[in-house]
């Protein structure tokens, strides 16, 4: 590519960072918004130069960052610029109803602020996340796993599955809310079955699907029912299980918000159900802005998992 | 010498899927006894049962009627003194070469003491290098290298062949021809190949057996009797051909050719 291409992708970035400043201090306000104590968001457009301009000083030296900042600068000018478009219509203008629109001062000084009280809410999520998919997880891995691989076990089990799998899990919170003893308990059952139904599906039909002539080459090989089990039907329905998995992280993020917003008293969706009680527009968007950047984090560190335990055969979604 | 296969009188049905309908019968009434050591191919039309006769001896299904012994001992499920290419590659997607080839060794718990094997087969089939690919890496040649290999690690008595070549270009197949005769000729076992190509049969063989359309029996069996190594293009090759191709009613309109072989 030509030099001059280069250089002015690179310094589209910069421009943006400086135009929304000068938006910020060079136009009007409208009157309407609150005020904060600090201009939080010239205080982030400044960190987010700041390692821009880090990362164009690494990439000097290293080819391989280069690439990849050449290639995304004009993504981050465009998301610096459309940001700062939105910002400008909510603070300079009267267009939006300032109540349901706060700015971005307020929403990114609401994050720095309440930020310990935040991320105790973030624990409480993840934890009851992580419990809620672990058990819908390994429990659903090895109801798909006899399922699939026994037939009078898919006999008896079958009709269940495909009778209360389908339902969806924010019908069951009433009546996991009144049988289980402590409303933790009931959310991670209710967390658990979001998981447990892809994951077993999945599974099931993964195993199912293994090829026929993979089991009888192991078999002239000397290899018994269970190492046939762990070592050809498992690895070759693992590409099911993954997305069996995918669907079931997808299913218990809903889950998840849906039972912190029902009877709960800790967690992000709490949080984000509270502040809108209180007409605090601004904890709403804090809220969504980190269950955006935690799920999607869940999800990559997934597809990273599954490109390593898949590395025998790639892209089934890309992420 | 192990080895030795005695086939008596085994007759193979398959239940109709249209229950209503009579059972397929693949074999009937099939007798063979096959010499310890030997090559051997199974020739005949389209669906005569070669490989299902290939599969009863493999183990992996059982007889209707009639019994298949190896070594003394009859035949009831697969096992390790049987090794068994299967028709395309079939190696498991998810594991290196190497992996692939030592499967059989650690499915049977002996990977330890047997490890140094692997890597003399990774040898013996030319994939130096390409012990940690994967085999969708691989040309078809090489996964079929691979899949041999395999089949061989764990020193079966009997190698069973179904149409092991029948998937790749012509030239990597002659080669392949020539590694396999290689590795039977070191090795020393009982080598039953299923094929479609009567070339490949009279170059490879000791016996040609010629199977009749279903239900399958003997029609003949042909003793190739041409010293090795052996050329393609020889004259008398050309007469086994004939021979072959007239027993399989192949052989188009040529009248009263006398066979002096």
């Amino acid at each position: 590519m030509k030099k001059y291409i280069i250089m002015i992708k690179l310094i589209l970035p910069v421009l943006a960072v400086l135009l929304s400043v000068a938006a910020y201090y060079g136009l009007e306000d409208s009157g309407k918004q609150k005020t904060t104590e600090h201009p939080y968001y010239v205080y982030l457009l400044l960190i987010v130069l700041a390692l821009y301009l880090l990362f164009a000083i690494v990439s000097i030296f290293v080819k391989k960052i280069r690439e990849r900042l050449v290639y995304k600068a004009p993504l981050a000018a465009g998301t610096i610029a459309f940001i700062m478009f939105l910002n400008t219509i909510i603070t300079k203008t009267t267009l939006l109803p300032t109540l349901y629109f706060p700015s971005l001062d307020r929403i990114i000084g609401l994050l720095y602020e309440q930020r310990l009280f935040l991320l105790e809410n973030v624990l409480s999520s993840l934890g009851l996340l992580i419990t809620g998919f672990a058990w819908g997880a390994s429990i659903g891995f090895l109801t798909g796993l006899a399922l699939g691989y026994n037939k009078k076990v898919g006999y008896w089990l079958n009709p269940v599955t495909k009778i209360i799998g389908p339902i969806p899990t924010t019908a069951w919170i009433p009546l996991a809310l009144s049988v289980f003893p402590t409303t933790h308990a009931a959310n991670v059952f209710l967390i658990a079955f979001a998981v447990w139904f892809p994951v077993t599906l999945m599974t099931s039909s993964g195993i199912q699907s293994t090829s026929q002539v993979h089991f009888e080459v192991s078999s002239t090989l000397g290899a018994s029912t269970l190492y046939k089990i762990i070592h050809v039907a498992i690895p070759s329905a693992m590409p099911s299980i993954f997305l069996g998995i995918f669907y079931g992280t997808v299913s218990s993020f809903a889950t998840l918000m849906a039972v912190e917003m029902n009877g709960n008293s800790s967690g992000i969706g709490w949080y984000i159900n509270w502040q809108k009680q209180v007409m605090m527009y601004d904890g709403v968007y804090a809220g969504l802005i980190i269950i955006a950047i935690l799920c999607s984090l869940i999800l990559t560190l997934l597809f990273k998992v599954r490109d390593r335990v898949l590395v025998w055969q790639k892209g089934v979604i890309k992420w | 010498m192990v080895g030795q296969i005695s086939i008596r009188n085994v007759r193979k049905e398959f239940a109709n899927q249209d229950v209503s309908k009579e059972s397929i019968v693949a074999l009937n009434d099939f007798s063979l006894d096959i010499e310890p050591g030997s090559f051997i191919s199974l020739i005949g039309p389209s669906g005569c049962g070669k490989s299902t006769l290939l599969r009863l001896i493999g183990g992996l299904d059982t007889p209707s009627s009639g019994e298949i012994i190896l070594d003394g001992k009859k035949i009831l499920k697969p096992g390790s003194d049987r090794g068994f290419a299967f028709q395309g590659s079939n190696l498991f997607p998810w594991l290196t070469v190497e992996k692939n080839i030592a499967f059989g060794l650690k499915a049977r718990h002996i990977y330890k003491s047997t490890k140094k094997d692997v890597q003399d087969f990774i040898d013996l089939i030319g994939l130096n290098g390409f012990e940690k690919a994967y085999p969708h890496q691989l040309s078809g040649g090489m996964n079929q290298r691979a899949s041999l290999a395999r089949a061989l690690v764990g020193h079966p008595k009997v190698l069973l062949l179904d149409e092991p070549l029948g998937a790749l270009d012509a030239f990597t197949r002659m080669n392949l021809q020539d590694e396999i005769l290689e590795i039977w000729k070191k090795h020393n076992m009982t080598m039953i190949m299923v094929t479609h190509d009567v070339d490949e049969a009279i170059y490879m063989s000791d016996k040609v057996v010629v199977m009749s359309a279903r239900p399958s029996k003997v029609e003949a069996v042909i003793d190739i009797d041409l010293p090795r190594p052996r050329a393609r293009a020889q004259d008398t090759f050309q007469l086994y051909r004939s021979k072959i191709l007239d027993i399989l009613n192949l052989g188009g309109d040529i009248e009263d050719i006398e066979y002096n072989i």
